[in-house]
């Protein structure tokens, strides 16, 4: 029906350059990455070796075998743990719900391997818990390394995504439907599994695609809490980082396979997905209403405990950040001591991590605007393209993002290595799709025919984007750009590989200080990120009038 | 200053697809000239083509002779209303007013001026410093047609712009819409679906079908003689009876009807030779039909009669099966109940005849 002409304008050009910024910044390194693989590191001769070495080695594979138990059992474990949880707060009052809500939403912002080492202090071999029930009651909790903690540590860090996933998809199920169904005598049980379940099962696939994506890039966790516990992650890190043996060659190899198994699993469920996906809002959503009884306790049971497990880990290291530290033991008593050593010591990390955070926030909001301009309203064979460039970063783990640029910009003509531009790029890449997607969500509310009644008012290109719809935006633009700035401070398995002595950030600081036993300092650390994250939700929430992320 | 706008052979195509055929058209200036048609149709095609929105494959377009097809939109001085009207959401109406003389470089004291003006003229000025969401679908309609003609456009575009409003506000809004326009004096084209609001408002009414142009004319002759079967359903409510035809050799015509029923019709262009019998279609209007009372006439039952206060509608089943529709006055003292037999007769002075395919009306005088 809309025929839009096509003339070459000033969104051609703009669409060029930032055609050109993906290509130098993420396909060129990541072509560099597959080149890597196939060429001998000493002798430059194409070869096979480093994947037939992968391949044949057990050592190799079964960190695989550990990377796909995890990620399996997490993303099972995340469903079937939040997709209740999500129904009982849509379908039964509970007494602070929304409070509740903001809090699984703050457990989940934070970085993982943070509940990692959280869960050390709690449940490790010196915890907390373990040596309280081995003072009363006297025998020894079993060990929460390796497997059982990487997959407690995940699936509490990522169940909130699913729950706010399904819930979203629940506020959309119309109540008629539920009670077409009760009038048809389909009810209980039978009910949500013929109408609920499937109503909702593209949500759970897009969300569990999420969470399966972040439980396989994970690598704090499984490096803090796995002890041996060897996940893909990991030994791509050690490949990669160690001083001794490490092989550029050999982790690009893996990073490969591991880019392709992610696009398949990507693919995979976009296939089933969108032969499974409706179209649905509610004019009249279902309401919660109050349970009576044993179920009214059950539900509230559900709800608090779960909470309370996704918010101990933070609380917890927010505890101990105030106590007294001799050393790197925690003594009785209170002191700030621990902020003050932060500052000392790593004070340099916090100014980097605003100061990068700051400009990579920057650049983000420009792109994102441009992008989600492009890709809405200039349809089209290129903005097509930018689209699935936007999306690469989902299936890219941060660590591998990390590594491809490392090889690529470690040479002539554009040397990068080591300084702050390579960690902004990065950021860049990999938190811009949050930015977009929300911009791009306002954009298309916006009626085309709005920019025509500028344009039919004589008002030019460039003249309509800034003062009609770039206003209209920007509710959207910055509600994606404050949840890009969260996940950028919590940012780990990029910065890890990236970072230098002087462009360290407040995660890497973290992760650091908690591998040299300075509980303290990291704690500290831990909790200033945890309140930048609270206050810039709270924001987010002020500016947006939503109460809810979309991830 | 209003233009004269023309459509000379004119094309659209998407890809392959030839959405308008050599479509050729005259705009009077100053005139109200309505597109109307069913969805699909490409009125609003052809109105985004004279916006500048559609680009233009054959032809040309010409505003007062000067060639359109490739000037920018915002280059051809047009005021236009969309369907969502298109309110900037984050300006106010005055701003929104003003939009579009900030871009022609009006002084500041000038642009005050001509929005309250206009403000004044579409009778919302007390709401100059509202947001658009603080406003009614209608008081939004006057903000965008007070947007559209304060930057005094040489042609005044509007694309369904009643359609998201109620019943009884479309029926104001367009009665307003009419008397600003007779106001400003523009030359306006109207797309609408409505053929209601399109008899209402317009000088001329261009009636579209399958990207081409059935019939253009007043609204009077378009109902009274519709050139084609399609314009006669499409504009207004009739009634199709199959009928036959035979010349009666001095130039007048007898059209037959059902078994028993015959008209004497003034001469019709018809290549029906005396004495020979040619199919045809009538097309009779629900108050061209009367209950005969000498049982002459159409013999039928009445299915349903449905009272609207003025008047009555009657369904007639006709002896061949077929329902026909009748308006009866309600100040008629016959009792039509449902069940009862009654006889429809024509008033043929105004009924109008085309071949079996309905593409032509065989009346005389019937335009085309």
């Amino acid at each position: 029906m809309i025929g839009r002409m096509r003339r070459l304008d000033i969104w051609s050009l703009i669409t060029f350059f930032i055609f050109a910024g993906y290509l130098i910044f993420l396909a060129l390194p990541l072509f560099m990455l597959l080149i890597k693989s196939f060429f001998d590191g000493t002798t430059g001769e194409f070869s096979l070796a480093y994947f037939y070495k992968f391949f044949s080695k057990a050592y190799y594979m079964n960190a695989v075998w550990n990377s796909l138990k995890v990620t399996v059992c997490v993303t099972l474990l995340s469903i079937l743990v939040a997709g209740p949880l999500a129904y009982i707060m849509t379908i039964a009052k509970i007494k602070g719900s929304g409070t509740v809500r903001i809090l699984i939403l703050i457990s989940s912002m934070s970085a993982p391997f943070i509940g990692a080492y959280a869960w050390i202090l709690l449940l490790g071999r010196n915890g907390v818990i373990t040596n309280f029930i081995f003072d009363v009651f006297g025998f020894r909790m079993p060990d929460i390394y390796g497997f059982s903690g990487v997959l407690l540590v995940l699936t509490l860090q990522l169940s909130p995504l699913i729950f706010m996933y399904v819930s979203g998809a629940l506020k959309n199920v119309d109540n008629s439907l539920m009670e077409a169904a009760e009038s048809m005598n389909c009810t209980g049980l039978r009910k949500m599994w013929k109408i609920l379940v499937p109503l909702i099962t593209p949500t759970l696939l897009a969300g569990g695609l999420l969470v399966f994506m972040r439980a396989f890039a994970d690598f704090g966790t499984p490096m803090l809490i796995g002890e041996g516990f060897r996940t893909v992650p990991v030994l791509i890190f050690n490949e990669f980082i160690s001083e001794v043996g490490g092989d550029d060659g050999f982790a690009a190899a893996i990073s490969v396979i591991v880019v392709l198994f992610a696009t398949t699993v990507f693919l995979l469920q976009k296939f089933v997905a969108n032969r499974k996906s409706y179209s649905m809002s509610a004019l009249n959503p279902i309401e919660p209403k109050k349970l009576k009884g044993a179920a009214n306790w059950a539900a509230h049971l559900y709800v608090y405990l779960f909470t309370i497990l996704a918010m101990m880990p933070q609380t917890y290291v927010a505890y101990t950040s105030f106590q007294k530290t001799s050393g790197k033991i925690f003594v009785d008593g209170y002191s700030l001591g621990s902020y003050r050593a932060a500052f000392s010591k790593v004070g340099d990390s916090i100014y980097n991590t605003f100061m990068m955070a700051g400009i990579t926030i920057i650049i983000i909001t420009i792109a994102a605007v441009l992008i989600a301009y492009v890709t809405v309203k200039r349809k089209g064979a290129v903005a097509n393209l930018l689209d699935t460039f936007t999306m690469l970063p989902y299936i890219v783990p941060g660590s591998i993002l990390g590594i491809a640029l490392l090889v690529t910009f470690n040479q002539e003509p554009l040397v990068l290595s080591g300084s702050a531009v390579i960690l902004i790029i990065a950021f860049v890449i990999r938190r811009l799709p949050y930015t977009i997607r929300s911009s791009a969500a306002v954009l298309h509310q916006v009626n085309d025919s709005i920019e025509e009644a500028a344009i039919s008012l004589g008002a030019s290109t460039m003249r309509t984007f800034f003062k009609i719809t770039v206003p209209m935006m920007i509710s959207g633009v910055f509600a994606g750009a404050i949840i890009s700035w969260i996940s950028i401070i919590t940012e780990l398995s990029t910065s890890i590989i990236l970072y230098t002595g002087n462009t360290r950030t407040m995660t890497v600081a973290v992760y650091t200080e908690v591998v040299r036993g300075n509980y303290g300092v990291a704690a500290a650390l831990s909790t200033m990120l945890t309140v930048i994250t609270v206050v810039s939700l709270l924001l987010f929430f002020k500016l947006s009038g939503k109460k809810e992320v979309t991830m | 200053m209003s233009v004269a706008i023309s459509f000379r052979d004119i094309v659209k195509k998407y890809g392959d697809t030839t959405v308008i055929p050599e479509l050729s058209l005259d705009i009077q200036k100053g005139e109200f000239f309505t597109l109307l048609g069913p969805s699909g149709c490409g009125k609003t095609t052809l109105l985004r083509m004279v916006a500048g929105f559609n680009s233009i494959e054959g032809g040309a377009l010409t505003f007062n002779e000067k060639k359109m097809n490739d000037v920018a939109p915002g280059k051809r001085n047009i005021g236009m209303v969309f369907q969502n009207y298109a309110i900037f959401p984050h300006l106010n109406v005055a701003q929104n007013v003003a939009f579009g003389l900030e871009n022609r470089k009006v002084t500041k004291a000038d642009q005050q001026r001509r929005v309250s003006e206009i403000l004044n003229t579409v009778q919302i000025d007390i709401y100059k410093n509202r947001m658009p969401k603080n406003l009614s679908g209608g008081q939004q309609q006057r903000v965008a047609l007070a947007r559209a003609i304060v930057i005094n456009p040489d042609v005044l575009l509007m694309d369904e712009p009643l359609s998201n409003l109620d019943a009884q506000l479309r029926v104001d809004m367009r009665n307003a819409i009419k008397s600003i326009q007779r106001e400003v004096g523009i030359t306006t084209v109207y797309v609408t679906h409505d053929q209601e609001e399109a008899m209402a408002v317009s000088d001329r009414i261009a009636v579209m079908k399958s990207g081409v142009i059935q019939q253009v004319g007043a609204p009077r002759d378009i109902y009274q003689r519709p050139a084609n079967l399609f314009v006669a359903t499409f504009i207004g409510r009739t009634n199709v009876i199959d009928a036959v035809l035979e010349g009666d050799g001095a130039g007048g015509a007898a059209v037959i009807i059902g078994s028993n029923y015959i008209l004497t019709m003034p001469a019709l262009l018809s290549e029906a030779k005396p004495n020979e019998s040619v199919a045809i279609k009538i097309s009779v209007r629900p108050e061209e039909f009367v209950l005969s009372e000498d049982g002459t006439g159409l013999a039928g039952k009445v299915v349903n009669n449905v009272f609207l206060g003025l008047n009555t509608h009657l369904i007639v089943k006709l002896e061949n099966g077929q329902e026909v529709e009748m308006i009866q006055q309600s100040a008629s003292n016959v009792v039509t109940d449902i069940g009862q037999r009654v006889h429809l007769a024509i008033l043929s002075g105004t009924i109008n005849v085309y071949d079996a395919s309905g593409e032509r009306n065989l009346n005389r005088g019937s335009g085309l």
